[in-house]
């Protein structure tokens, strides 16, 4: 039916078929056919609520094994600044970079350098860019197709400029090319990722053709490894600072990071699907003009929030503000230089190569006269519903319901609340039959006893 | 009186009741994406729609409104029982208001409603009975989003 890509599997061996998936979603893009849970390809949006949600644990997200690095003949780690709050307060990112090299990555960069230069061109952008307001962030793999899915039109208001994880993949290849005389797709760089929704990113990217990164392995798989890794790590080499740590990167940790380290007046910083939704359904009705930047996560609090990532996401979120706070303090020493990312920001070096583009929900009929019919349709079988969004027919609510139906996708007989009516039918047929069972019964000598009785009981 | 062709829903909505407002338009815009009708027209119905039902929710005790949409046409009629306008040539001035205080705290009262409605629709329609109530129509031309 479609082609996109996703990174979240339902086992149907494992699928209990208890519906916790299917009220999640905030797309409605799961149904429960035959008592297992199927996912709307085209609806779906890569969120994970289900992954969350599912007590079977039926549901699973698609990240590479750590064993894909054996395919590259030099491999680098870029984590997401994510990584650096796993830990508690005394690991500093230093450590966490050596660390992941000691685990037998030939490098590990610091993506928060490339997030800090990255926040300066958003500043430039915000500047410069006369276009609809707010812009929207496009960090968030899931808001991303959120806005292209349900909300199309919003798709103008998103950043053109690439995330920081692609340039960082695409700039460290070249450059480690050609310091080690190697081919870059001898070089393999991978994501260490804090959610499933960066893999889908990587393996097929919301704007254009290829990504610059070859994997994403889950912080929750490499987490023990790492903390092996760290503590074999001696004094001279563990380098345990923050020491090269650009604080405007560090922020993109978090919701909020971004807007608070740029210091940006007019923006908002939002998390969570259904709070995110909220300010979405404004900007179209034109309630936020006055807004300059949004940035929006999926996952509460932002990325450390990820459903990959292993600490307490409140106790992660904290860390980073305290990094934060202490880099405050220091004023800034490690991030990029500005007048540099001014020059590459005019020679087009940090925009996405490819365009957004809207992917909306498709109608429910292609030509406009039989999509009004077929919407009346909808109207009626709606109306003959009990509109309690029960689910147990395994649509998510009635409308979603009246709508598969028109579609052809569903019966109105898996309708619960018709079945009584459906009863009613049948037992009214029933009772014409034993009625008549009943009038052939009355000239046997039954009848005859039982018209007795009602003599005896008159007397 | 609907014509064959024709979808038709009608929608309440209750003055001052700000909790659930922008709901209407919300649902609109999800029969308007249902159907098919193009993304950007999309928009200036939901801009349009969205309008007239906070001005309902601001300055009438009830109203309701009327979508009906046909291969040709997307109309919206809102009619509601409140103050109404006493002056709408001035009504339809940019920036003119007469929200309160309190509502202006809440983002709203810019007097950019009734031109805004103008602005989004193409043909816009408005009567008023002071004391009565309010009753405006616009209409949007699918054909009209094809050409320009």
């Amino acid at each position: 039916m479609t082609d996109y890509f996703h990174t979240i599997r339902i086992d149907p061996a494992k699928c209990q078929g208890r519906m916790s998936c299917l009220r999640v979603c905030p797309t409605q893009a799961i149904r429960v056919r035959g008592g297992k849970a199927r996912m709307l390809e085209d609806r779906c949006i890569d969120c994970g609520e289900c992954i969350t949600a599912c007590k079977s644990g039926a549901i699973l997200p698609l990240t590479d094994p750590v064993g894909e690095l054996t395919k590259f003949r030099y491999t680098i780690a870029i984590p997401t600044p994510a990584l650096y709050a796993q830990f508690g307060q005394d690991i500093l990112p230093g450590k966490i970079l050596s660390g992941l090299r000691r685990l037998g990555f030939d490098d590990a960069f610091d993506l928060a350098h490339t997030c800090g230069e990255v926040s300066f061109v958003i500043q430039e952008y915000l500047k410069e860019n006369k276009g609809p307001r707010p812009i929207i962030s496009n960090v968030c793999p899931t808001i991303v197709r959120l806005i292209q899915v349900k909300y199309p039109s919003l798709v103008e208001h998103v950043t053109p400029i690439d995330i920081p994880r692609e340039i960082a993949g695409r700039e460290i290849k070249k450059k480690k090319a050609k310091q080690l005389g190697l081919k870059e797709k001898e070089i393999g760089a991978f994501y260490i990722t804090p959610c499933p929704v960066k893999m889908l990113s990587i393996k097929q990217p919301a704007e254009k053709g290829k990504s610059h990164l070859d994997g994403a392995i889950s912080i929750s798989d490499i987490y023990g490894p790492l903390l092996s890794a760290m503590e074999t790590l001696d004094k001279t080499e563990e380098n345990n600072s923050l020491e090269n740590i650009c604080l405007l990167g560090l922020g993109w940790a978090i919701a909020g990071g971004i807007r608070r380290t740029l210091k940006l007046k007019n923006s908002l910083a939002v998390s969570g699907i259904t709070e995110i939704i909220k300010v979405f359904e404004d900007i179209e009705r034109g309630k936020l003009k006055h807004i300059d930047f949004i940035e929006a996560y999926s996952c509460p609090q932002g990325c450390v929030g990820g459903s990959l990532t292993v600490e307490n996401l409140y106790i992660s979120y904290n860390k980073i503000l305290q990094l934060l706070e202490t880099l405050e303090l220091e004023k800034v020493k490690a991030c990029p230089d500005i007048v540099e990312i001014r020059k590459r920001y005019r020679s087009g070096y940090y925009f996405i190569e490819g365009k957004l583009k809207p992917r909306p929900l498709k109608p429910l009929y292609e030509d406009l006269s039989t999509a009004i019919q077929k919407k009346k349709e909808k109207e009626k079988i709606y109306n003959l519903l009990p509109q309690i969004d029960c689910g147990v027919c395994g649509s998510p609510t009635c409308q979603a319901f009246a709508e598969d139906v028109v579609r052809g996708e569903a019966n109105l007989t898996d309708c619960f609340a018709l079945v009584p009516e459906k009863f009613k039918e049948l037992s009214q047929e029933l009772i014409k039959l034993l009625n008549k069972t009943a009038q052939s019964f009355s000239k046997s000598p039954l009848g005859s006893k039982s018209s007795s009785s009602r003599k005896k009981g008159g007397q | 009186m609907t014509r064959d062709d024709e979808f038709r829903q009608t929608f309440k909505i209750k003055g001052r009741d700000f909790s659930h407002a922008g709901g209407v338009s919300t649902e609109i815009k999800e029969i308007l994406q249902e159907i098919g009708i193009p993304t950007q027209l999309i928009r200036r119905v939901a801009i349009a729609s969205y309008e007239a039902e906070m001005n309902v929710v601001m300055y009438a005790q009830q109203g309701k409104l009327i979508l009906s949409i046909n291969p040709e046409t997307i109309q919206i009629e809102v009619e509601d029982k409140g103050q109404g306008i006493k002056d709408i040539e001035l009504a339809m001035q940019e920036g003119y208001s007469t929200a309160t205080e309190e509502m202006r705290e809440m983002g709203f009262g810019a007097g950019m409603g009734l031109p805004n409605i103008k602005k989004n629709s193409h043909v816009f329609l408005i009567t008023s009975t002071p004391g009565v109530g309010t009753y405006l129509k616009m209409i949007f031309y699918l054909d009209h989003e094809k050409a320009s």
